[in-house]
């Protein structure tokens, strides 16, 4: 494997009683498409939310472990939450834009960041719109509420505005299972182009998408890891059964 | 309906039926009713003074003289929207900041106590707070306060109407906002958060943005209920028929005018028309705000219903 | 980062300090009020009227205040109580969402937020009319014009939440709308109905503008609907101006007696909506 962006070791994390991450350990490389694959509720979006830290707002979360981002352990006491989310674009599996014009959706997050100058913000939203593959369908309207888009246009939204941070990562949760199949297309190109300047992490249970997308893949189950390797493996000479009875498609 | 029945126990129970649900059709009636008939008669006892006196002169003289016949009403409507205006300034900045502390900082255990707090002292009559009012503000004021600023007083001025007013419309704006704010979707705080913003940013551009019509409507459920409020601004607020210079004079609102002179009404010719004129204008503002609040947080909650 | 942790750290200063103002004030309150109305109390100050004069008596306690309040509020609440009540069973289960019924709520809502004066006014005028004078009965009409919207309202919306099913089981018997009424909706709803007049009668005892006109002030408890009645909040109200301090601790004592009682029924309420609610939602 390429050198690994991304390095978690022995991660437990449970909730409310329950101990929903079991022990996992496993490497996530460089500007490839890992995908987190699974059954309903094993775990992989808390997985994935633990990267960029989302699960501290979850009520009465446990954690111990530790998630490498290079060097730094995000939850080490002295680390600043705000500095890793920096580095972590986030799209969530519903649209969530923020309740303000799509400029200003995109503009957000380079504002609380610091930049101020509007020249500065106009080439930011310009250029993530751009990529996002969502400018030519904007761009005349870019100071109207962003909840008036589409689901697929507000999921494209939420990409440019993940992007607008300049992070190093992607984290996807299912961002294509509220939308339609062309929109759906639309974001899977996109994240294909974006491989080769980003670390992406994408949960999906669906396996034919996982099968389009990934160069990377890790199967959880149950909260543990199973198996984790390059696509082909995974996919075609998984070494576990349990990998296999699920790639084959016998349940999940 | 046929009732060629024998059984007399189902016609007594049908006519029971009947007989109640129009007995409870009336009282319905009535209650729907009552608003209306207290704004018609107001209306109707201040036509008497709305035909002798141009309104214009009515609304904007400052000279009022009853027994003279001159019935300036501007001291007094200057008076509400002056303390009004007072205590809303007072009252807004803390109670959006109490608001947002408990919905989003407080440590549950706080917020368990405080919140039901707030709500019990939302209860406390009108004259307590007057009491407490001529207790505590007045001597603050015109020993510390004043001074501090170079006026005297009695004490008994426009501020402690305001501050006194202030305290009392807190609860209410407490309550709504913070409910409102909770009320926002995870979803919009999570993106926020996921971008790398802080707490206070995220509450600052984001949750508050989402509350806002709520929050706006708390406020005017607050400006209606300071306008009406009689007894407490009444007690500390001065009651001299002057427009107040300063916040150290005194002031004299609407409803103090009516409650103080009731005695007198019925000797001056046109005096009672007058005061009723005045209860009219009373009740048709605070109608107002509180219609348009109604009008907004029912927006808001069919804007949160479909998210 | 520094800059916005500063930020968060002032605007944190400036929230909790929000709160211990508005916090301290209302505790003040409490404290000011119990704290002087408990030095004011005795035994002859709760069961003596005044004594020897209005303003100027020396002698004697606020019994007139007390039984007064008592009788305003027992005479309001139980007319009010029989208006409501058919009011909100028929806006729930007859009228359900007729024009009649959006009408009816809209309005008792903008009833709900009439400054109480305004009822004070109204009840004078319809008192002029009957030629009545300022006396229990003119107290009673007004506040019972106070409390009708809020128990209208609470019953109502406490009735909405009996669930369907009850009601289709008394109907499925065969049972007439108003057997259904009153057996299934009202025993289910009751704690709320206690809780709708709790609330009511919390308000109108500690309401003054609403009986200043109506229902006048005396030293002596009314023998009668027509004679006038003293009341805690009036008590407080005409003789805290006076420069007898022993007439003003009568101020005082009806001050804190008052608190008492709207902290009492405010308490009380909330208690039973905690258990209505455990109750409802099975």
């Amino acid at each position: 494997m390429s050198k690994p962006h991304i390095s978690i070791q022995n991660l437990n994390v449970s909730y409310e009683g329950h101990h929903v991450l079991k022990d996992i350990t496993l490497d996530i490389p460089e500007k490839q498409i890992t995908t987190i694959i699974g059954p309903s509720g094993c775990g992989k979006t808390t997985l994935l939310r633990s990267i960029n830290r989302l699960i501290d707002l979850i009520d009465g979360v446990k954690v111990s472990g530790k998630v490498l981002v290079g060097k730094t352990n995000v939850f080490d006491n002295g680390i600043d939450v705000t500095d890793i989310r920096k580095k972590m674009g986030f799209i969530a599996q519903m649209p969530n834009p923020l309740p303000m014009s799509t400029y200003d959706n995109i503009a957000y997050g380079p504002r609380i960041h610091g930049i101020k100058e509007r020249k500065r913000l106009d080439q930011i939203v310009e250029h993530c719109l751009q990529t996002a593959s969502l400018w030519n369908e904007v761009k005349n309207r870019l100071t109207e509420p962003a909840s008036k888009l589409s689901a697929g246009q507000q999921q494209r939204l939420c990409l440019a505005r993940a992007l607008a941070i300049e992070p190093e990562v992607l984290l996807c949760d299912e961002p294509t299972s509220a939308l339609d199949p062309i929109s759906a297309g639309h974001i899977e190109e996109q994240l294909l182009t974006l491989k080769k300047d980003y670390t992406i992490v994408f949960v999906t249970h669906v396996l034919r998408q996982a099968k389009r997308l990934a160069d990377h893949v890790i199967f959880l189950y149950l909260g543990e890891l199973v198996e984790q390797g390059p696509a082909e493996t995974v996919f075609y000479q998984p070494s576990d059964p349990k990998t296999k009875a699920y790639v084959e498609g016998v349940f999940g | 309906m046929k009732l060629l029945t024998e059984d007399n126990a189902v016609n007594t129970r049908r006519l029971k039926n009947l007989v109640a649900s129009k007995l409870m059709f009336s009282t319905t009636i009535v209650s729907g009713l009552i608003v209306f008939i207290i704004a018609f008669t107001l209306f109707q006892k201040s036509t008497l003074i709305l035909t002798t006196q141009p309104l214009s002169e009515l609304l904007f003289s400052s000279s009022w003289h009853p027994w003279r016949g001159e019935f300036g009403f501007y001291p007094f409507i200057s008076g509400t929207l002056l303390v009004t205006a007072l205590a809303m300034v007072l009252s807004i900045p803390p109670s959006l900041l109490m608001s947002i502390y408990l919905a989003e900082y407080a440590p549950k255990k706080i917020r368990g106590i405080i919140k039901p707090m707030v709500d019990l002292l939302a209860g406390i009559p009108s004259v307590v707070c007057g009491l407490w009012g001529i207790l505590l503000v007045v001597p603050l004021i015109r020993d510390y306060i004043a001074p501090l600023f170079g006026a005297s007083t009695t004490g008994f001025s426009l501020l402690a109407g305001g501050i006194v007013l202030a305290i009392m419309v807190s609860p209410i704006v407490i309550s709504i906002s913070e409910e409102v704010i909770r009320a926002v979707p995870h979803q919009a705080r999570e993106a926020s958060l996921a971008l790398g913003a802080t707490k206070w940013q995220t509450v600052k551009h984001v949750v508050t943005r989402s509350a806002f019509p709520g929050i706006v409507a708390a406020i005017m459920l607050g400006f209606g209920r300071a306008f009406g409020e009689t007894m407490a601004v009444l007690m500390v607020v001065g009651n001299v028929p002057k427009v107040p210079s300063s916040l150290f004079d005194p002031a004299y609102p609407l409803p103090a005018l009516i409650a103080n002179n009731y005695g007198e009404m019925m000797s001056i010719p046109l005096y009672d028309s007058a005061l009723m004129l005045a209860a009219l204008i009373l009740l048709l503002v605070v109608l107002l705000f509180n219609v348009a609040a109604g009008i907004l947080l029912t927006g808001i909650k069919r804007r949160l219903a479909f998210g | 980062m520094d800059k916005r942790k500063l930020e968060e750290n002032f605007y944190k200063i400036l929230m909790i300090g929000s709160t211990l103002i508005i916090v301290g004030s209302l505790v003040s309150i409490l404290i000011v009020v119990l704290f002087k109305g408990a030095l004011a109390l005795s035994i002859s100050m709760l069961t003596q009227t005044p004594k020897g004069g209005y303003y100027l008596g020396k002698e004697g306690g606020i019994l007139n205040a007390i039984i007064g309040s008592l009788y305003l509020a027992g005479g309001a609440t139980f007319i009010a109580f029989i208006t409501s009540l058919p009011t909100a069973l028929y806006l729930n289960e007859y009228a359900g969402r007729s024009k009649l019924a959006i009408f009816t709520r809209q309005s008792l809502d903008i009833l709900w937020s009439v400054p109480s004066i305004i009822y004070g006014v109204f009840g004078f005028t319809i008192m002029v009319y009957l030629g009545l004078r300022a006396s229990l009965l003119g107290g009673i009409i007004a506040l019972a014009l106070l409390e009708l919207p809020i128990m209208v309202r609470v019953m109502d919306e406490v009735m909405k939440m009996v669930p369907l099913k009850l009601k289709e089981a008394s109907y499925a018997l065969g049972a007439t709308k108003l057997e259904t009424t009153l057996n299934v909706i009202t025993r289910q709803a009751l704690p709320g109905v206690l809780m709708a007049i709790l609330l009511a009668v919390g308000r109108a005892v500690g309401d003054a503008a609403s009986i200043l006109f109506t229902a006048g002030y005396s030293d002596a408890i009314p023998g009668s609907l027509f004679d006038p009645a003293a009341s805690l909040p009036l008590a407080v109200f005409f003789q805290l101006g006076t420069p007898f301090p022993e007439v003003q601790q009568r101020a005082y004592a009806s001050g804190f007696i008052l608190l008492v009682i709207v902290l009492s029924l405010s308490i009380a309420s909330r208690l039973l909506t905690k258990r209505f609610m455990r109750y409802v939602i099975k």
